[in-house]
């Protein structure tokens, strides 16, 4: 099969081109104070309600850091295997807008809180690595609002002064897939620790995709283009394959790649650019003399690391060993921390095999249906527990289990409760059965004739019309036993 | 009686807690001083009605104990002060009224100091004769042959209101001299504590790194008093520094027998006037006299201090001075959209001088020049500091001259920056080491202008420079001779 290879390439007039992409990822710290003030971060708050001195830019006012802000900067750099800086430098990125109070935004420039460090993805073709450039802390600016009034611009700087991280990539990215795994990694790692809630409709994480193409076998990097401020994964996709192949045709014509900053236009799902590199803003990065360097010692990072949770990589190898999952399987569970704690919940105590296809089967697609996520859903997984159990211990069937399961779906009922009030007990009483047998087999004589005269697939037809006279209680393990005898 | 103005800090306080005086007899004297002294531009706003109740109330406590308890002082109008206009002395926040107070005022006012206004200063504290305020020249109390002379700068306001018993005591706010200068210009005590001393919260910046609040007042231990309230950790303000302190007002003595007083040579500089050289020599002398052992040191990387504090302050100016835009507060001049809006807004917002350093500081972090100067600059820094390390070694304080000259008249040094920025030939090097220094008025030349020497100390070691001034300041009975012309 073709996906087990990669095979991303922008075939061009004059032979295959690759694309490289690297990724500059913003991901809002989870965090209720902000970076250098305690203005409170709620997403949807009144405009301009989370705003302190600090944030406006008040004459005289200093910039504290927070300290919690750092252990998640430092959490998230161990999460992804990085080199952590004892000591890092924030400097001063000026430039003008009516968003940003300061003229200025607290970034770090030369020397990151984090530095080298890797993501691990699960291609179809393989496991493939990503190279984590750095890590660094940064203020968020405000928000111009346009669309308010006709000929003013409106300000709400409740995002002003909130914790960024940018995560930057290597440029080891090599199609829209991976960039989307990658993305889905990361945003997956950062929610296991509970540095960011990579929540994107909300600008909790959004990037700015850097593209550029080459032939095949072509070991230099062509001219970059940076895409700023995509904030859905489908939009990084669509923009990179648009990007890619706009390239490919401008290089395939001869002419040149302007190294510049482009923008996605998601409505015409096209780039196009935003300022060249002769209009680049000169940032004149300086040291921010209103913060001495932020330093702390190794115990510092120790600490944090003994209380680090368990990570995704690490949850999918245990959750093989430990469940006999296949990869597949660990793969799905663990791409969510909520989704691989409800199976555990599941798992420990009932049946494995059950709980996998109840969760990723029957259980998905309920709440893909009503468009809720795990953490939302009406049943409860002790309740999906009990469910299984009583598949488990043949109390009912595996069709009246999906009965039920949609009963609980509106009300999240205790499942024996449930299966007593509307007597769904799966009838395995062989009296009983044989009763209900014997009614079958005498109004379908015909059937009976045909079947011992050689007509084997009608056994299905005869254990269906137990079932089914049985409203659906009949063992059907039992019911094929009986039958089985009955008719031999 | 006695006029209450003439009385020093630590009297005016005494006399309140002795009950010798009300705050209000003590504000009420001020006031009247205040009020027929419009003619030296002291004051950028007063708000003497809110001192005379806050004077008022404070004569209605039972107890009178606070360590400034109904002194009057006017400030530097750098300090934030909560619902009274604070104005960097700019026309772009020429309106602006803060909601908050800053750390180093509301000290005082903890310790029942009274807010009677709020001192003109050079436009957000860059210039050295207080000639770039928006708000017009400061004259100096002193003058040459009835011509008016500036009063130093930045804190040129502080300086005169001080020497012309308009606040009993003040804080300005020194960068690069801005304290010691205008101090030596008219005869007064000026003292830049330590980086870090003080703390920055609430005080328009002009370069986050130089910055240092300090008191400006009519002796030492008014000086040490001072120091004493304003001075302490501030979390609020990340380059405060977390140090244990005394009183330096109790702990002050004036024995100061064998100190070791480094007398660096690289501040022998051409041109120097023959009384400025004069009056070193008087000063080693003093120290001898009182016991002092004198050590010749050098400070090699003295004549790069100036180019490089003209490099790093306004480096830093021109990132602080940002935020002054007409978006959120302050004065805005319309455009057709914002970069035009920005434009107008900040061309006729700021000042000349304000402009030149904007775009020295702009100039040398662009990309390109960094390297070239902001990078070397901070070398260089580092270069002086550890020329200070060295001497320290030797030596408790260093004494030089604060400035080149006294006293200069208005418009001398305006046509010609460099000219301007000699003055803080001597001062900018404590700023750039972070050390703390005190300018101490000696005594008069022949014009009768005052003359000063500047002391340098190790770092947070104010109390050894205050010792030492306060040794001088007894064998050179420096008494003031302001005239009260204006009046």
């Amino acid at each position: 099969m073709s996906d087990k290879e990669f095979n991303y390439y922008i075939s061009g007039e004059t032979g295959k081109w690759e694309v490289v992409i690297g990724l500059e990822v913003h991901a809002q710290v989870s965090s209720n104070a902000k970076l250098f003030s305690t203005s409170a971060t709620k997403f949807g708050s009144e405009p301009n309600s989370q705003v302190s001195l600090i944030d406006a830019a008040m004459p005289g006012m200093l910039p504290v850091i927070n300290k919690f802000c750092v252990e998640q900067a430092v959490r998230t750099g161990l999460g992804l295997k990085a080199k952590i800086n004892l000591l890092s430098v924030f400097d001063r990125k000026n430039y003008f807008y009516a968003d940003l109070p300061q003229g200025y935004q607290i970034s770090q420039f030369k020397h990151p809180i984090v530095g080298e460090g890797e993501v691990i993805l699960d291609m179809p073709y393989g496991t493939k690595k990503i190279g984590i450039e750095r890590l660094h802390l940064e203020q968020d600016a405000g928000k111009s609002l346009h669309d308010q009034d006709p000929t003013k611009t409106f300000i709400d700087l409740n995002r002003s002064g909130v914790a960024l991280m940018e995560i930057v990539s290597k440029p080891d990215l090599r199609s829209p897939e991976e960039v989307a795994e990658y993305i889905k990694k990361l945003r997956s790692i950062m929610r296991y620790l509970g540095t960011c809630d990579g929540n994107m409709e909300e600008g909790s994480l959004r990037a700015d995709v850097n593209v550029s193409v080459r032939k095949i076998g072509s070991k230099d990097f062509g001219t970059r283009c940076e895409i700023k401020n995509v904030n859905s994964i489908k939009f990084m996709q669509q923009a990179i394959q648009f990007e890619a192949k706009r390239q490919v045709d401008l290089l395939e014509e001869g002419k040149k790649i302007d190294q510049e900053t482009r923008l996605f236009d998601t409505k015409k799902n096209e780039t196009r650019q935003m300022r060249s590199k002769e209009d680049a803003h000169d940032y004149r990065y300086f040291p921010d003399p209103d913060l001495p360097p932020l330093k702390f010692d190794q115990s510092f990072v120790d600490e944090i690391k003994q209380k680090l949770p368990e990570l995704p990589d690490d949850k999918k190898e245990r959750l093989i060993k430990d469940y006999k999952l296949s990869s597949y399987e660990a793969g799905v569970l663990i791409s969510d921390k909520d989704t691989s704690d409800y199976f555990e919940d599941i798992a420990k105590n009932s049946d494995v095999k059950l709980a996998i296809n109840w969760v990723i089967g029957d259980l998905f697609a309920a709440l893909n249906k009503i468009g809720k996520s795990i953490k939302e859903s009406p049943i409860s997984s002790k309740n999906l527990a009990k469910l299984i159990d009583l598949i488990k211990n043949n109390t009912i069937s595996g069709r009246i289990a999906k009965e039920v399961f949609e009963l609980m779906i509106n009300d999240n009922r205790d499942p024996k409760v449930i299966v007593e009030e509307k007597g769904l007990i799966q009838e395995s009483n062989v009296g009983e059965l044989e009763k209900i047998i014997e009614k079958v087999l005498k109004d379908n004589t015909d059937k009976v004739a045909e079947y011992k005269s050689g007509k084997d697939k009608l056994f299905g037809f005869f254990v269906g019309s137990v079932i089914k006279e049985s409203k659906g209680k009949a063992n059907p393990a039992l019911v094929n036993d009986i039958l089985k005898k009955k008719l031999s | 009686m006695t006029d209450l103005t003439k009385l020093t800090l630590v009297e005016s306080v005494k006399h309140v807690k002795e009950k010798k005086c009300s705050a209000e007899e003590l504000v009420d004297a001020y006031v009247k001083r205040i009020e027929k002294s419009d003619k030296l531009n002291c004051f950028n706003t007063k708000d003497l009605e809110n001192a005379v109740s806050k004077a008022k109330k404070i004569d209605t406590n039972k107890k009178l104990d606070k360590a400034l308890v109904g002194a009057p002082i006017a400030v530097k109008d750098l300090f934030c002060t909560k619902g009274l206009k604070t104005t960097a002395s700019s026309k772009i926040l020429s309106n602006f009224i803060p909601t908050y107070e800053s750390t180093v005022t509301e000290k005082l006012w903890n310790e029942d100091a009274i807010l009677i206004g709020k001192l003109n200063s050079d436009e957000f504290a860059m210039g050295s004769s207080n000639e770039t305020s928006s708000f017009g020249n400061v004259l100096n109390p002193y003058r040459l042959n009835n011509e008016n002379l500036v009063p130093g700068g930045s804190s040129g306001g502080c300086a005169s209101a001080v020497a012309a018993d308009l606040t009993s005591a003040t804080v300005g706010t020194d960068t690069g001299g801005s304290i010691r200068q205008p101090a030596a210009f008219t005869g007064i005590v000026g003292l830049k504590p330590t980086y870090g001393r003080c703390s920055r919260w609430g005080i328009v910046a002009f370069a986050s790194s130089l910055d240092q609040a300090g008191p400006m007042t009519k002796d030492v231990k008014d000086a040490a008093l001072m120091l004493d309230v304003i001075s302490g950790y501030d979390e609020k303000d990340s380059t405060s520094a977390n140090k244990p302190k005394s009183s330096f007002l109790n702990s002050i003595k004036s024995n100061i027998k064998g100190l070791k007083v480094g007398v660096p040579k690289e501040y022998r500089v051409d041109n120097m006037p023959k009384e400025v050289d004069d009056l070193w020599q008087e000063g080693i002398k003093i120290l001898k006299d009182n016991g002092a052992i004198i050590k010749d040191i050098s400070l090699p990387h003295t004549k790069y201090a100036l180019p490089t504090y003209y490099i790093i302050a306004p480096a830093e100016a021109s990132s602080n001075l940002a935020r002054y835009d007409g978006v959120r507060y302050g004065f805005r001049a319309e455009g057709k959209d914002l970069t035009e809006m920005y434009e107008n807004t900040r061309s006729k917002g700021f000042g000349a001088e304000v402009k030149r350093r904007i775009m020295i500081g702009t100039y040398v972090l662009s990309s390109g020049y960094y390297d070239a100067y902001y990078l070397k600059a901070q070398k260089v820094r580092n270069l002086i500091k550890v020329d200070f390390d060295n001497a320290y070694k030797d030596v408790d304080v260093i004494l030089t001259p604060t400035t080149p000259t006294p006293a200069f008249k208005f418009g001398e040094n305006t046509d010609d920056p460099i000219a301007m920025y000699l003055n803080d030939i001597f001062t900018v090097t404590a700023n750039l080491a972070g050390l703390p220094a005190i300018s101490l008025p000696i005594k008069y030349n022949k014009d009768g202008l005052p003359l000063a020497l500047q002391l340098f100390g190790k770092s947070f070691d104010e109390q050894t420079l205050l010792n030492t001034a306060y040794s001088i300041e007894q064998q050179v009975n420096f008494k003031s001779q302001v005239k009260d012309w204006w009046m």
